[in-house]
Order: structure tokens, then sequence, then C-alpha cells
């Protein structure tokens, strides 16, 4: 009867805790820290080092947020979820922000409950073979094995591209990255598929990089961006707006290295953004220097691009500023 | 006065009892409630609904060539999810099965070597069980499945282990299968004659040996109605089947070479790592158990069936097994429930199983996670219950009748 009781108490207590409430930016600054879901390790996205360390476009967003709410960008802590856990962990409240290379797609957001704040890496889904195949187009694939991540767009685009083309094929859809290119590289595969950036990243984890090619079809839109849980509009605003911040910094030129000098700017879009004029941080439930600090501790896009993605030898291509003719474009602070 | 008969009551262990049991159920609803209110709570916060409609919707991926995509005859974008759920559950249940059957086998084996007067034997088994028992599954997996992985030749070579009949390589085992002729059905109707007679034989065998002690030549008496049996097939209606042999091209678009599926069973090596893995990691722990079981049976019982003149077999066979299996059997079940639940390992090197298709490609593309969950939770327990009421029942079976 005794330990019957204190079953019950303890279950209790755990329903208790288990809550998920609404007002994440109160839950953040209580426990102080953002919980950032990220990938198993994607170079270039977001991938630990050996000592722990998170590097990668989507680990610097999470910075950036942190250092928004915070000021600091080192108050986040990771969780490294496979494609398979990332919704279920954001819907549970077991993370904040998803920043793990995700598609924005119509069902994940209208069916999910959950919301895209914005696109940080346009991408679509490409497809490695070995250059000892013989094979040019993704055409001539009729009949190939093809290994990819299980729970991700890319099972449904891969499908799709086959059925529509009235070909063959077999798919060999794996719970973690690192065992679709230990299969992948065993033979288990003749095609590798997924987004032609990540294809770039896991190629590095290949025993001969140089000995595989990726096909030039680029068979889908692959907008990636931060998730956040649908009903929530305070927290989606400050993850959406941290990202324009680090865009609109790029286009008005403001760097990781002269964010302080430039709030004395005389340009007022400058002084919007840096929060010495108006009002917009207070607006976001923030201090008006939430963007300088976001800037502070990542840099703006360009910075960040540079240090993450840059490196597997992608150019900007479409993720460029619309300016410089890409499609990156942040809706103005004012 | 008054107050002494209040002491009284609360001083009354029966009615201290009622209290507390009424404090606990009502601290129970209450917890419940709160989970139920707050789920609703959460569901209405992110927009979200409960319902069951999703799978009736079309399933636009791909699954990879297995029991469960033949027998459902699954094609991606036109199949549904209750297609995709059942996919999962067969082919949860087939790994499970063949793991239990072969875990079985193995583990009694061991079991048996792990007493056995041989040093070699013995030693044998020793190490078996120690190194297998004490690395955990899912290292076993990975290792099984790239070492598979590793020993084979491409889709573009093979292995023959039997010429033009079964090959292997790495896109799986191939076999051939029957493509059942007219005369199929008069066939196995004869079978099933056969097989019936047969089980007639061995009871009446078993009532002869009770009341004379004199048994029938049973296995003669069994080969003969078989042979009998076949022989009849073949003067009826001839061969009843016809194999359809692996075929092998080496010309044509490269990724067309190699095995054609369509004219062969395929036994993909995720299938296969995953049953080694389950099968070997399990018997580790079933020899265990066999070994402590055996060991049980208290030694005069031995060397009193010796005595009586039975061989070492019989003595076995007869006397020690049967006496075992009292204590062997309630922690196989427990064995046979892990190795079941074990099998959700396999998601991690792609085998398409119920937590890998459903629980994950699936609930990624609908997102009704309670729905999901929920139903997977009712096939594991089912299949729990189900292997728990049948060892129960073979338990109460092999219990030690008193007299």
């Amino acid at each position: 009867m005794k330990k019957l009781l204190t079953f019950a108490i303890a279950a209790g207590a755990m329903a208790i805790t288990g809550l998920a409430s609404a007002a994440t930016l109160d839950d953040v600054r209580t426990k102080g820290y953002v919980q950032c879901g990220v990938s198993q390790g994607l170079p270039g996205f977001s991938n630990a080092d050996d000592s722990g360390n998170w590097t990668g476009i989507d680990v610097d967003l999470c910075r950036a947020v942190a250092a928004a709410i915070f000021g600091d960008g080192d108050k986040v802590r990771f969780t490294p979820l496979s494609a398979k856990q990332r919704f279920t962990a954001l819907s549970s409240g077991e993370i904040d922000i998803l920043s793990r290379n995700t598609t924005w797609t119509m069902t994940r957001d209208t069916q999910l409950g959950l919301n895209f704040a914005g696109v940080n890496y346009y991408d679509g889904q490409g497809m490695m073979v070995p250059s000892g195949l013989g094979v040019k187009s993704a055409m001539e694939l009729d009949g190939a094995n093809i290994c990819t991540n299980t729970g991700t767009t890319t099972e449904l685009n891969i499908t799709d591209f086959f059925r529509s083309n009235k070909m063959s094929f077999n798919l060999v859809a794996f719970e973690k990255a690192d065992e679709v290119v230990a299969a992948y590289d065993a033979g288990r595969c003749d095609v590798y598929t997924t987004d032609r950036s990540a294809l770039a990243a896991q190629r590095t984890k290949l025993t001969d990089p140089n000995a595989h090619k990726v096909l030039p079809e680029i068979i889908s839109k692959e907008p990636l961006g931060p998730v956040v849980r649908q009903g929530d509009d305070q927290w989606f605003n400050i993850v959406r707006w941290t990202l324009n911040a680090l865009i609109n910094a790029e286009e008005l030129g403001v760097t990781q290295s002269n964010v302080q000098s430039m709030k004395n700017s005389d340009n007022p879009a400058i002084k919007r953004l840096l929060g010495t004029e108006g009002n917009f941080g207070e607006e976001l439930g923030l201090e008006n220097n939430w963007a300088a600090n976001a800037i502070q501790a990542v840099g703006n896009y360009a910075e960040s691009y540079e240090k993450t993605v840059a490196p597997l030898g992608l150019a900007r291509g479409v993720n460029a500023l619309w300016s410089a003719g890409g499609i990156m474009y942040a809706p103005p602070v004012r | 006065m008054k107050e002494h008969s209040v002491f009284q009551f609360v001083n009354d262990a029966r009615v201290r009892g009622i209290l507390a049991q009424v404090a606990l159920l009502a601290f129970a609803v209450f917890c419940i409630g709160w989970l139920v209110s707050n789920t609703a709570q959460n569901f209405e916060d992110q927009d979200k609904s409960l319902g069951f409609g999703f799978l009736v919707q079309a399933a636009g991926f791909q699954i990879a060539p297995t029991l469960g995509t033949w027998l459902f005859d699954y094609e991606a974008g036109v199949s549904t999810y209750w297609d995709v759920y059942f996919i999962g559950i067969v082919n949860t249940l087939l790994v499970a099965a063949l793991g239990v059957v072969a875990a079985t086998i193995i583990g009694f084996l061991m079991g048996v070597m792990r007493l056995s007067q041989n040093l070699i034997l013995r030693s044998f088994a020793t190490v078996y069980v120690e190194v297998l028992r004490n690395i955990p599954l899912l290292l076993q997996l990975f290792f099984w499945y790239f070492t598979v992985l590793r020993a084979l030749p491409d889709k573009r070579g093979k292995v023959e282990l039997l010429p033009g009949v079964v090959s292997v390589n790495l896109e799986g085992l191939f076999l051939p299968y029957p493509i059942w002729q007219s005369g199929a059905g008069v066939a196995g109707v004869i079978m099933l004659v056969a097989l019936g007679a047969i089980w007639a034989v061995n009871r009446r065998s078993q009532q002869r040996q009770l009341l004379t002690g004199h048994p029938l030549p049973f296995w003669r008496i069994a080969g003969g109605i078989l042979l009998g049996a076949l022989a009849v097939i073949w003067l009826s209606v001839g061969v009843p089947f016809e194999w359809s042999l692996p075929v092998f091209k080496e010309t044509g678009p490269i990724l067309r070479r190699g095995f054609q599926g369509d004219t062969a069973i395929v036994v993909i090596p995720e299938m296969l790592a995953v049953w080694f893995a389950l099968t070997l990691y399990t018997a580790a722990f079933i020899a265990e158990i066999v070994r402590s079981g055996i060991m049980a049976v208290s030694k005069g019982q031995s060397e009193a069936s010796v005595a009586m003149g039975m061989t070492r077999g019989q003595t076995l066979r007869l006397v020690v097994i049967p006496q075992a299996l009292r204590v062997i059997i309630p922690p196989l079940t427990s064995q046979y429930l892990n190795l079941t639940k074990n099998s959700s390992l396999a998601v991690a090197i792609a085998y398409p199983e119920l937590v890998s298709i459903f629980a994950g490609t699936a609930m990624n593309n609908v997102g009704k996670e309670i729905e999901m969950v929920g139903m997977m939770m009712c096939v594991y327990l089912t299949f729990s219950l189900l292997t728990s009421f049948f060892m129960n029942w073979f338990n109460k079976r092999a219990m030690l009748v008193e007299r």
C-alpha cells in the first residue's frame, strides 16, 4: 500500500513536470538557456567536434536566438535528433527550436502543429552515384538500389521521381545518416539521395570521396529552415526575426566586428536593426539591442555561411542575397 | 466520550484501509484527468486533432521488398497507411518468429554444450555465452550488418551457395520459389490427410505404450505413410509445382544487371543481419537458462535412470529434459518477449519493421503521434500477451503432475 502510494505520487509528479507550456519565452528565461534540436552530425549545418562544440549554419541560428534573448550566444543546449524523432521532440516540448536542415512543406506546416519561421538555406534533392557505374543522368537509374534516411521528404521525392518516370527502384531507408553513408560506401546501394548540401557534407565521410559524383538533376525544392511549435506567436516571431536580422545585417553591411561601431551609423535602417532607434526589441519581448547581440554572437548571414557551409565547396548560388542574384530576402525592420 | 469514539473510528485498521484506498483512487483519477486535459490543451494550442482518418490515405513512399510488401502487394502512392501498418506488423512478426525458433535451437545446443564433458565444446559454449550476452545488441546488429555487407560481392557479382539455385550478393539471398501447377490443391489435400494419419498413429502409439509398455514402430510407419502419400500425388497429378530459379543477367543497362528480383525470393541483407543478431544474442541467454534448468534436476534422477538400463540419450530425453523444462519455460518466455521487442532496433539498419516504417516514415508524413504510438503499443502488447498465454499453457502441460 505504502509502496503503491509512493509510486502514484512519483507518477503524478512526473506528469506535472512534463507539462509543455504555451509561453516558450518564459520557459526559456526561467531555465536560462535555449534547447535547440539539431542533426546527429551534418558538417556545415550542425556538427559536433571532438570536444563537443557544435558548429554549423543551423547551430548559428540557435546561438543567435540565444544571444537575442540572453545577450550570450552560448546559452544554448543542443539535442541531436534523427529525422524520425525531430517533430515529436518539438511537439512534446523537449526542444524549443528545431534547427535541423528541415524542409518546409505544406503538410508539415498545416498538419503537424508546427510553424516554419523562415528559410536559412534553399536546397534541392540530388543524387550521388559511384563514378565507376558510368551513369550520367538520373534518367538512367531504372532498377537502382537507393539509400536514404527515414522520416524525410527525400523518401517521398525519390518515390515521386521514379513513379513519374516509370522507373523501378528499391529504397533502403536508415534511421541515421552515418549508416546511410556506411551502407552506400559498402556498395549496398547504387545511389545515395538526399539534399545536395548534405550530399556535399556526407561525401567527406566516404572512403574515397573522389570516386563518386553528384548527378545534375535536382528533383525537388527543399527550403530548409527553423521550426517552432504552432500556437506561440511571440516565440515564432523571435525566431523568425532573428533569422531576418542576420540576413538584413548582411544587406546593410553590419558584421560581427563592426556591429558595435555601426550603432552610431547615420543609416536609419541600421539604427532600427541595432536598437538605437525605435522599440523593435521590446515589441518582441526582448531588449532593444537583441539583433546587435545576435550579430555579435554569430556574425551576419554571409559570415555564418562562409564559416560553415562554404568549406564544403558549396557556393552561395540561390542562397546569395536578392541584391546579388540570389533569393535570400528578408523583410525590413521597421 | 464523543472524541473517544472518533479516535476509535480512525484507529480501526479496516476503516483506515478504506480511507487510504479512496485517497489513492482519487489521486489516480486526478493524475489521469490531468494528463488527458493537458494533452487536450496542447492539441488545441497546436491546432491538431485526434483521428484515424489518415489510415486510408495513400502512402507516397517506397518500402524495401520484404514478406510484408509481397503479402500486401505494396505500391507506393496507391497503398494506404493501413497497408504500411500491416506490412510493419508482418515484418516484425517474421523476424521475431524466425528469431525465436533459431535462438531456441542454438540456445539449447549451447546450454547442453556448457555441461559437456568435452573440454573444447564446453569452452566454446562458455566463450560464446560470455561474449555475446555482454555486447550491446545494437552493436551486434551493426557488426552483422556491415560484416555481411563487406563480405559479399556487389549486385553485379554473386556467390553461389547451391549453383544455379541459391545465391547471395549485396542485394540479398536469392532463393527459388515454387510455381503451383494445376493439381496443387489435390496434392495439398492428400498431404493434409497423410499428416492427420501420422498424428493419429502417434497418439495410438503413445496409448499402446502406456498400456503395454511397447510403442508402435512410429518412425517407420510415419515414413511409410509419407512416401505413400507422395506416390499417390505423383501418380494422380504428377509434380504439382515447378521451381522458378533466380535469373542472373550480366548484360544490359548496368543498374539492371544482377539477379532479377521477380524471378526469386529475395531475402534482403538487412533482414539477415537482424535475424543473426537477434538469434545469437538471445541464444546466449537461453543457453544459460537451459544450463540452469538441467542443473536443477538432481543427479539422483539420471543415476536412477541409468541404473534402470536407459541409455544416455534416453536419460536426457525422457528423464532430465522433461524435468528441466519446468525450470526453463518461465524465464524462456521472457526471452521470447525480449526478442520480439528488441526487433524494433532493426530500424537502425533499414529493416522495414513496424517501428521503422510506421512510427518512422509514416509518422513523419502524417504527424499523428498519439494515435500511431497507441496503435504500435497495441501491437507489441498483443504479441507479448499471446506469447505469454501460449507459454503459460505450455508451462501447465510441462508442470509436475503431482500424484
